[in-house]
């Protein structure tokens, strides 16, 4: 068996395994750091197909921000899994219909490249092929209105986002820095001046004998 | 220098005449016996430093502050690092009641494991790299970005409540910071047209200036200052370092998600936080300072350069720390969010619109 082989079916193991527990995890948190372990073995296996780009992308993207977030979430939350499971039968239907038809659906786009493997490109790219450039080359000339336009749709989205969760309370405290910076110390600090000392009306003086 | 070290190996071996009994099979495991000799290369100077930085510290500030600082244990306190780190091994690693133990654990490996990852892509002088790889600065930013888990995983398995809101704290300072980091990044790649790190050196060695014998004047943090100035003051906040350092504050938040940490599972943090630092000083002289090249024309290139580099920008680090007060928590956030990201898009449509320019300096 190549080297390479072996390195693919341990991560694939990894991945599954992963999978498996973050659906059947009782911890929701457990759930989300084994999602992570799922997104850094499916990684590797992109590595190993020779889409580094991609691969670095989901452990920068996924992993260390959306998983990040969301873990902050689920930290938050008081989740009762007792609760959550208490309808678990009634859903259950519907629930295996979607899971049937996701597979459904992963078996038709596999089979039709499963079966004509040799007729795909090779899986050996020549040297100083960059995945990276290419990829940029093909986002910024071919498909740019494309790409353009899924840029618009999301600043859309982040703005939605921010609107929408944004309430003015009135009695909030909060401080201007622009108000604060341009203070200026005649506003806050008044010296006054005046006399260190007070001539005391001359008192008789005490005669000390020594020092 | 692999030839070298294969000789000298083959020497070794023919003392004893067992070379030609070895050779056919050690052939086989010489790649990875050579990898494995030159991660030692790099990480054991790394770890070295990260033990001596915090001595050096003690030192700066206390100079700083008209004090002597350690000098108890040897000559000079030089000795002090290693009676720390021993003290630390042979401290009891405590576990709290209820914790998630193997979470507790995990925790500070997560926040160390990625600042020495990140070394496979540091080049320190031309061709000295262990993988020189296209994709270097994405490894990097996709690398660094974990390390936050060990925050995040350590204040939650603490089953503690100052841990855990430390941790929120401290989470949410970094992944702002990182957003900052890596669009001034964005302006470094824009002009070097590269995503390898030995790349962006040598195109910085590239122009008039270089060409003049001025290599110094050619360098990234020139154009981009700015950018420069971003990155490493992020950088600053990303280590929580002082005057970001509010994830420790012993009046409202203890020690935040290392409260309940002790002996090597918090020297672990401890390495972590001070590996990281001397990554960013060795990333901003890369990226910005122009890596291991000489300023001028006449002196030759070569690691010391980078050395020297990566020591003055440690030194700022301590230097910030005895100098400025720490800064407010929601400051810091504006700092990162309405000042920091807005000068970032607006450097990279500027750099953009040089480079489409006829003032272009980048040809």
């Amino acid at each position: 068996m190549e080297f390479k082989t072996f390195v693919f079916y341990v991560v694939a193991a990894i991945l599954v395994f992963a999978a498996l527990r973050t659906i059947t995890a009782r911890n929701p948190v457990h759930a989300a750091l084994f999602l992570v372990l799922a997104f850094f073995s499916m990684a590797a296996i992109w590595m190993l197909l020779q889409a580094e780009f991609l691969a670095i992308i989901l452990i920068m993207v996924y992993v260390g921000a959306v998983m990040v977030l969301f873990l902050f979430v689920v930290m938050m939350l008081d989740i009762d899994i007792e609760r959550l499971r208490h309808r678990f039968w009634s859903y259950l239907p519907l629930g295996a219909m979607i899971g049937l038809l996701m597979v459904a659906e992963m078996a038709l786009v596999l089979s039709g490249t499963y079966f004509s493997a040799a007729a795909l490109p090779g899986q050996t790219m020549p040297e100083g092929y960059s995945n990276t450039k290419e990829l940029a080359r093909l986002l910024y000339t071919d498909f740019v209105y494309p790409f353009e336009l899924a840029s618009v749709i999301l600043l859309v989205g982040v703005i939605a986002a921010v609107m929408l969760t944004l309430r003015q309370r009135k009695d909030t405290k909060y401080q201007n820095p622009s108000e604060q910076l341009a203070v200026k110390r005649n506003d806050r600090v008044r010296l006054v001046k005046m006399a260190t000392e007070k001539d005391l009306p001359a008192e008789p003086e005490v005669k000390e004998g020594g020092q | 220098m692999e030839a070298l070290i294969l000789n000298f190996f083959q020497w070794f071996w023919n003392l004893f005449g067992l070379w030609d009994v070895i050779w056919p099979w050690f052939q086989h495991i010489w790649p990875l016996v050579w990898s494995i000799m030159r991660i030692v290369a790099i990480l054991v100077p790394l770890i070295l430093g990260v033990a001596y930085l915090p001595y050096f510290e003690r030192k700066v500030i206390a100079y700083m502050h008209v004090r002597i600082g350690p000098n108890r244990v040897g000559p000079l306190g030089l000795l002090q690092p290693i009676a720390d780190s021993l003290k630390l091994m042979f401290k009891e690693v405590l576990f709290p009641a209820k914790a998630s133990t193997k979470l507790f654990i995990f925790g500070p490996i997560v926040a160390l494991a990625p600042a020495l990852i990140a070394w496979a892509v540091v080049p320190f002088a031309d061709g000295w790299v262990l993988a020189d790889i296209d994709a270097g600065v994405l490894f990097l930013l996709a690398v660094t970005s974990i390390g936050v888990y060990g925050i995040i995983i350590s204040g939650w398995a603490s089953n503690s409540k100052y841990p855990f809101l430390g941790a929120m704290r401290a989470t949410a300072q970094m992944i702002s910071y990182e957003i900052a980091m890596g669009m001034a990044l964005v302006a470094v790649l824009m002009v070097s047209n590269s995503l390898n790190i030995s790349e962006i050196v040598r195109v910085q060695d590239q122009g008039r200036f270089a060409d003049m014998g001025l290599s110094v004047l050619s360098w990234n943090f020139i154009p981009l200052l700015p950018m420069f100035l971003v990155y490493f003051i992020s950088g600053v906040a990303e280590t929580n370092r002082a005057p970001f350092d509010v994830v420790e504050g012993e009046s409202e938040i203890v020690a935040g998600h290392m409260v309940e940490y002790s002996g090597m599972t918090f020297a672990l943090f401890f390495l972590a936080e001070y590996a990281n630092m001397i990554l960013i000083a060795f990333l901003a002289s890369i990226f910005f300072l122009g890596g291991w090249l000489s300023p001028v024309g006449f002196l030759p290139d070569g690691h010391h350069w980078l050395a020297a580099k990566v020591s003055f920008l440690l030194f700022c680090f301590l230097w910030f720390r005895a100098t400025f007060p720490r800064y407010r928590y929601d400051q810091i956030m504006r700092l990162g969010w309405k000042v920091f990201i807005p000068i970032c898009i607006t450097w990279i449509l500027v750099v953009g619109v040089w480079m489409m320019s006829p003032f272009n300096i980048w040809k």
